[in-house]
């Protein structure tokens, strides 16, 4: 071989070896079709940012040794949740944020310490590649926060109109250490209903992120991982009764999960719920209810009633816990009943939403 | 919260609850019967039972919950229009969020938008104009409903599309007016009211005036309203004064919103853009006379019914339902036959049962505390609750 012709071959080894580099403005059905194209995507975007072994080995799985989940606890957790989120970014996070914390979250809630990721990642054909990298470093930076690895992932592109923009699954796995018990079903009469701070912000954002309300507010949302706060209170009480991350259908539903779980009574006082003002203007202007208004950062515990300012001060130690508030108390008089004790003195029923929440029209 | 919280101090709120006991004490029909107060606004309904105010009242003294949530009282047949509307390829139709899940014979403006109807929500009639400046190969209808609280806004909207020149919106008008609606109620032979709640926001518009009638023919006494927790309870207590002292008025407790002669400018908005209808059909109620209104010819070019065909066709209401009864007083909603069983919030069969602001529904969510002092058996310490499962 010439010595021309050895420099060419050390110049398309070394190219070949070289990283792939995503080079297009916008999401194409190339991106999802497994050539090169799909290749440089990935490698790019994806195995660039998360950065970690699992993922870097490019096999269809990440292999994870049992000493090391052993060495957490005894049993696993594992969860999945899928993403769609109009707009994809709004005050206080993007989906990116919500994919990673949603599902941590889902896992801390019932005690674990969250692990691994994985990623699952349907794109429409002409999302610009900038939105996705913006979503990416979300993940990457929720999942630091978090302190979980994404170690698996999938990438589909459907065509324009097949979906809308970006939508992301996230599974997990976490460990639960030995001696946790945390259930729906624990909920006793004499415990303590305690939420983790402010109701509604991520519902209220959301609204007002939409453009569709007109209103002036600052609010942003709430999404963040919760696994931090959760080992914190069971540091203060490692017999936690309930805790439910109060997403969709907010806090109302979770009261009535663990109500009717436990086959208890939850009573709710109105006036020591955690609400911004903004959160209750924009509910007085519309016609909601803040206790059904979606939250991505807040937690709802139950808790034996001689731990509960233990907990409570311990979650007010804790950045994300710092508003944190005892909002009522169970008791027996009758299964599956959500009870709120208005600010006014009277007392009316929390039920399970019926459909979605709509404003009024007057 | 400013100029809310001021209207929910629960001190105030006992005070009141108390010289409300004091008054119906003195008032000697209140010994043979409960005094029967029509709160006429779905506002005022949504409020009592959100705030538990009727739990504050002595006994002898019942809410009747009126025809005032403008959803409840849509006929049937009228959403079938809506859905047939939302179904021609070229529309756009647009409507208030709450308007969505009113069933119609077949479907909800919801299940037309699962099955492919662009149906979209606004805030504001003003949100349908933007729509149609933006899609002018669109036809964009806006579902004009509710009294006269909503109608001043419909009315500056053609308006303005009028000014525009826009030849692409639209209005489909269900709109209804309060007057002749609490005249029909009054003119039933099997109505108990001893006196009324107007209602604020349309009191807004139309000022005080209009209601002179129901205390001068009907010797009703009659309290305008607002919606803040003490509004109502204050208002509740103007209406026993003038049973205890045998007056009949129009007092007006809302003043701080509610002129008495109303607001003139949102008044000539909506007699330029519409006439009352000889009768429009409520869900519940039947047929009342001069009590919807549709679009003056001078602006027949934004309406929905000439521009499109509508079917137009009346669908009864459900043999089983008793909403007529319900908002006469005649009956509680729980006492109607099909309460929580045929007729829930997630498949509802009259109208009362449709918007959160509609008697039943407000008691199958919310008012079971009360159903439940009836039947024993939610209970803790202090005062005895009790809820019905």
């Amino acid at each position: 071989m010439s010595d021309r012709a050895e420099a060419a071959v050390r110049v398309i080894e070394g190219s070949l070896r070289k990283r792939g580099r995503l080079r297009d403005s916008h999401i194409t059905l190339a991106h999802g079709s497994g050539g090169k194209a799909m290749r440089d995507l990935i490698e790019d975007v994806f195995v660039g940012s998360f950065d970690n072994p699992a993922l870097a080995a490019l096999e269809d799985q990440a292999v994870v040794a049992l000493s090391e989940l052993a060495s957490h606890g005894d049993r696993l957790a594992f969860t999945t949740d899928t993403f769609v989120v109009n707009p994809l970014f709004f005050p206080g996070g993007d989906i990116g944020t919500l994919a990673v914390a949603g599902t941590v979250n889902d896992l801390a809630v019932s005690g674990a310490k969250p692990l691994f990721l994985s990623c699952g990642i349907v794109m429409e054909e002409g999302l610009p590649v900038e939105a996705l990298r913006r979503v990416v470093a979300s993940m990457k930076r929720t999942a630091e926060q978090a302190g979980v690895y994404i170690v698996t992932g999938d990438t589909k592109v459907v065509e324009r109109g097949a979906a809308d923009k970006l939508f992301i699954n996230t599974a997990g796995i976490g460990v639960v250490p030995e001696g946790i018990s945390i259930s729906a079903r624990n909920a006793r009469p004499g415990d303590a209903v305690i939420v983790s701070g402010y109701l509604g912000d991520h519902g209220t954002a959301i609204l007002v992120a939409r453009n569709e309300l007109a209103l002036e507010t600052q609010i942003a949302s709430d999404c963040q991982p919760l696994n931090g706060l959760v080992e914190t209170m069971l540091r203060a009480c490692p017999d936690l009764h309930c805790l439910r991350d109060a997403t969709r259908g907010g806090v109302a539903t979770v009261l009535n999960e663990f109500a009717q779980s436990s086959g208890v009574t939850i009573r709710v006082r109105e006036a020591a719920l955690p609400l911004r003002q903004e959160v209750k203007g924009a509910c007085e202007i519309l016609g909601l209810d803040p206790l059904y208004l979606a939250n991505e950062g807040k937690l709802v515990a139950v808790v034996p009633a001689e731990a509960a300012q233990r907990v409570l001060a311990a979650m007010r130690a804790h950045p994300a816990g710092e508003h944190a508030a005892v909002i009522g108390e169970v008791t027996g008089e009758q299964a599956g009943v959500v009870v709120l004790q208005t600010v006014f003195g009277g007392e009316r029923i929390i039920d399970m939403l019926v459909g979605e929440q709509l404003p009024r029209i007057c | 919260m400013k100029y809310v919280d001021e209207f929910r101090d629960p001190e105030k709120a006992r005070t009141l609850a108390k010289e409300i006991r004091d008054l119906v004490g003195r008032i000697e029909r209140a010994r043979r019967r409960p005094l029967q107060i029509m709160e006429v606004c779905g506002g005022h309904t949504h409020s009592i039972f959100r705030y538990g105010i009727q739990q504050m009242l002595p006994d002898e003294v019942e809410f009747v919950h009126g025809p005032g949530c403008p959803v409840c009282v849509l006929p049937m047949g009228r959403v079938d229009d809506c859905v047939a509307l939302a179904e021609r390829p070229e529309v756009i139709f647009t409507t208030f969020g709450d308007a969505m899940r009113v069933p119609g014979s077949k479907k909800s403006l919801l299940q037309a938008k699962a099955d492919g109807a662009d149906v979209r929500m606004v805030y504001s009639p003003l949100d349908a104009l933007k729509l149609a400046r933006e899609n002018p190969g669109r036809e964009v209808v806006f579902f004009g409903l509710g009294f006269e609280t909503t109608m001043p806004s419909t009315a500056m909207t053609v308006l303005q599309a009028k000014a525009e020149g826009l030849r692409n919106f639209s209005l489909f008008c269900n709109h209804i007016t309060i007057i002749p609606t609490i005249k029909a109620i009054l003119d039933s032979p099997d109505m108990h009211l001893d006196g009324f709640l107007g209602p604020g926001h349309v009191s807004m518009v139309i000022g005080t005036r209009p209601y002179q009638f129901i205390a001068r023919h009907y010797g009703k006494p009659i309290t305008i309203a607002g919606f803040e927790p003490l509004d109502v309870l204050q208002a509740v207590w103007m209406v026993l004064r003038q049973i205890a002292e045998g007056r009949c008025e129009v007092e007006n407790q809302y003043g701080r919103v509610v002129p008495e002669e109303g607001n003139a400018q949102a008044l000539a908005a909506i007699h330029e853009v519409f006439e009352l209808r000889e009768f429009f059909e409520w869900r519940g109620l039947g047929s009342i006379d001069h009590s919807g209104v549709r679009i003056r010819d001078a602006y027949a070019e934004f309406d929905a019914e000439r521009k499109f065909s509508v079917p137009n066709v009346r669908i009864a209401d459900p043999k089983s339902c008793q909403c007529g009864e319900v908002l006469k007083g005649v009956i509680k909603p729980h006492e109607c036959k099909v309460f929580g069983t045929a007729c829930t919030p997630e498949t509802p069969l009259g109208a009362l049962m449709v918007s959160s602001e509609g008697a039943c529904a407000a008691y199958y969510s919310y008012g079971r505390i009360e159903l439940g002092s009836k039947h024993g058996r939610l209970q803790h310490g202090g005062p005895q609750r009790r809820i019905n499962p």
